[in-house]
């Protein structure tokens, strides 16, 4: 077992050496310009790029024709909002999203406002789910997108994406997700989700950074959105600039592998989470953040209390994981996910997500549950707030001097 | 962020952690920061009839910079008289452990904790607390 281990697959995955050797003849003799149409070099480069385009597709029970090659989720998200507003402000201009969305969606939508468009940040539970009868009441006749993630990259927890479309086609509106960590995962279909728009990324399924796709729905109804970037004119037109052709080979094998190795995948990682969460919620005090049923298999988001998040992570140095508590003098707020679920700012102060992946083994779970077991317990004997716990003071009696 | 070698130093093998009796009236307890800001600081001193810090004890829920600054302020405040140990300045602990700007207000935190542990003390000695002109950036 080779230290650190890396526990941080919602940030991103190793690349899967399979897909790297797809990759490798499109960096040197398969360099072709898949937009030059006149000679071989291009013929070779189109031709992979179309088959990458039939292995996305299929990943996510689309067609080929409807996966727009971009650089990434962020791209995704900002051409699918921003573009259907674009398209479609005649008709309307209220998009409706959710409190706990990706900055790249959040910040998108913030766009939106400041060229006149509405936006509605709809609340999460306290499980990080969306409440569908409070989706239903912020629709208007003016709404023309709703905008929910599909799996939370924070926490891992699912939405209920088909009742979500449909109350969005209910009421005449688009429905988009950001699927960045649930595709490749577990099964996402657009057609039985009723999915119009759809942003993922390679480097979250083991492929290449600097590459991504959006799906936009051609039929039924025929979706459109307004391009972000002038150009030549490639992906029909909604994303201009010569195509990442090495970038895209590679995550088309990786979207290839994720449908072969999904099911099997799935489960393998389901049980190694739920060995590491029920170890690590042993522990005294500690807490799974988010709804445990719909959740992704290879996520678990647990708060130490009385255990700063930042801290357990110096302590654990071996396992490389994400925290939410942000101690910086630029950003003393904690995740705005956790505290969107009601989290106090000292739980949320005090998470840690653990994120396994393809390459995770039982014997690296056996390590970080170890770890990360004693390190909670040697901060806690430096804790004073363990220590007034302990002696049964209550945290909430204490006038704190905020700073 | 790369943390220094003496951030984790301190962070690794913490000095003086530990706890003083409070309702000793030879003890002085500063208690600073708040949970929901990620930081919260418990400095203790034991103080002598000529006034000279004796010994010095934390607790310290935050990250490796703030368990570094509060375990270096108790080594500093050891044989310190209360009157000196009130002109450590965080921008002292700031220079010893080389925090980058981030963490700065570690060691602020650390020095509210130092006069606030003094004028616990002072206040129960029957002395004025002395009240803190630095403005901090």
């Amino acid at each position: 077992m080779n230290l650190p281990i890396y526990l941080d697959n919602n940030a991103t995955t190793p690349m899967d050496p399979r897909v790297l050797e797809a990759m490798l003849p499109y960096f040197t003799n398969k360099f072709g310009n898949a937009a030059s149409r006149n000679h071989a070099f291009g013929w070779v480069a189109e031709e992979a790029v179309d088959y990458a385009r039939e292995q996305v597709a299929k990943l996510i029970g689309a067609s080929e024709k409807e996966i727009i090659f971009t650089s990434g989720a962020t791209e995704s998200d900002n051409l699918a909002i921003k573009g259907v507003f674009e398209m479609y402000k005649e008709k309307g201009n209220h998009i409706i999203t959710t409190v706990t969305e990706h900055k790249a969606v959040l910040d998108a939508c913030k766009h939106v406002e400041k060229l006149g468009g509405k936006v509605t940040y709809l609340p999460v539970k306290e499980d990080g789910l969306i409440d569908l009868e409070v989706l239903k009441q912020a629709m208007t006749p003016e709404t023309i997108l709703v905008s929910v993630m599909y799996g939370n990259n924070e926490i891992g927890v699912i939405q209920p994406i088909k009742e979500i479309s449909a109350i969005a086609h209910k009421n005449g509106a688009l429905f988009m997700t950001d699927a960045v960590q649930a595709v490749g995962k577990i099964p996402v279909n657009v057609i039985t989700d009723g999915i119009d728009l759809l942003a993922l990324s390679a480097h979250k399924i083991y492929g290449p950074k600097g590459v991504g796709a959006l799906y936009v729905r051609r039929k039924g109804p025929r979706v459109k959105v307004t391009a972000q970037m002038d150009g030549g004119g490639h992906e029909r037109g909604m994303r201009s600039g010569t195509l990442n052709v090495p970038g895209i080979v590679g995550l088309g094998k990786a979207c290839e592998l994720c449908l072969q190795e999904m099911e099997s995948e799935a489960k393998r990682l389901s049980v190694l989470r739920d060995k590491l969460q029920n170890a690590l919620t042993q522990l005294e005090e500690s807490y799974v953040n988010g709804n445990v049923e719909h959740r992704l298999p290879h996520v678990a988001n647990i708060s130490f209390k009385y255990v700063e998040g930042e801290g357990l992570m110096m302590a654990m140095k071996d396992l490389a994981v994400s925290s939410g508590s942000a101690c910086t003098s630029a950003s003393l707020e904690p995740s705005y996910v956790l505290k969107s679920l009601g989290l106090s700012d000292d739980l949320a102060h005090s998470s840690i997500r653990f994120g396994l992946g393809r390459f995770t083994t039982e014997e690296e779970v056996d390590y970080a549950i170890e770890v990360t077991k004693k390190s909670v317990t040697h901060l806690r004997e430096l804790s004073p707030l363990w220590e007034m716990f302990k002696e049964g003071i209550d945290l909430n009696s204490i006038e704190w001097a905020e700073h | 962020m790369a943390y220094s070698d003496k951030v984790i130093d301190h962070y690794t093998n913490p000095r003086n952690v530990g706890t003083l009796d409070k309702s000793s009236h030879k003890v002085g307890t500063g208690l600073v920061g708040a949970p929901e800001c990620g930081d919260v600081m418990r400095l203790q001193i034991q103080v002598d009839d000529n006034n000279v810090i004796t010994d010095a004890k934390f607790k310290t829920f935050g990250c490796g910079s703030a368990i570094a600054s509060s375990s270096l302020a108790t080594e500093w405040l050891k044989g310190k008289s209360i009157d000196d140990a009130m002109k450590i300045d965080n921008m002292d602990i700031v220079e010893e452990l080389a925090l980058p700007p981030v963490k700065i207000h570690c060691s602020v935190l650390a020095e509210d904790a130092i006069k606030a542990a003094i004028n616990d003390f002072r206040v129960k000695n029957g002395l004025a607390p002395i009240a803190s002109e630095k403005v901090h950036h």
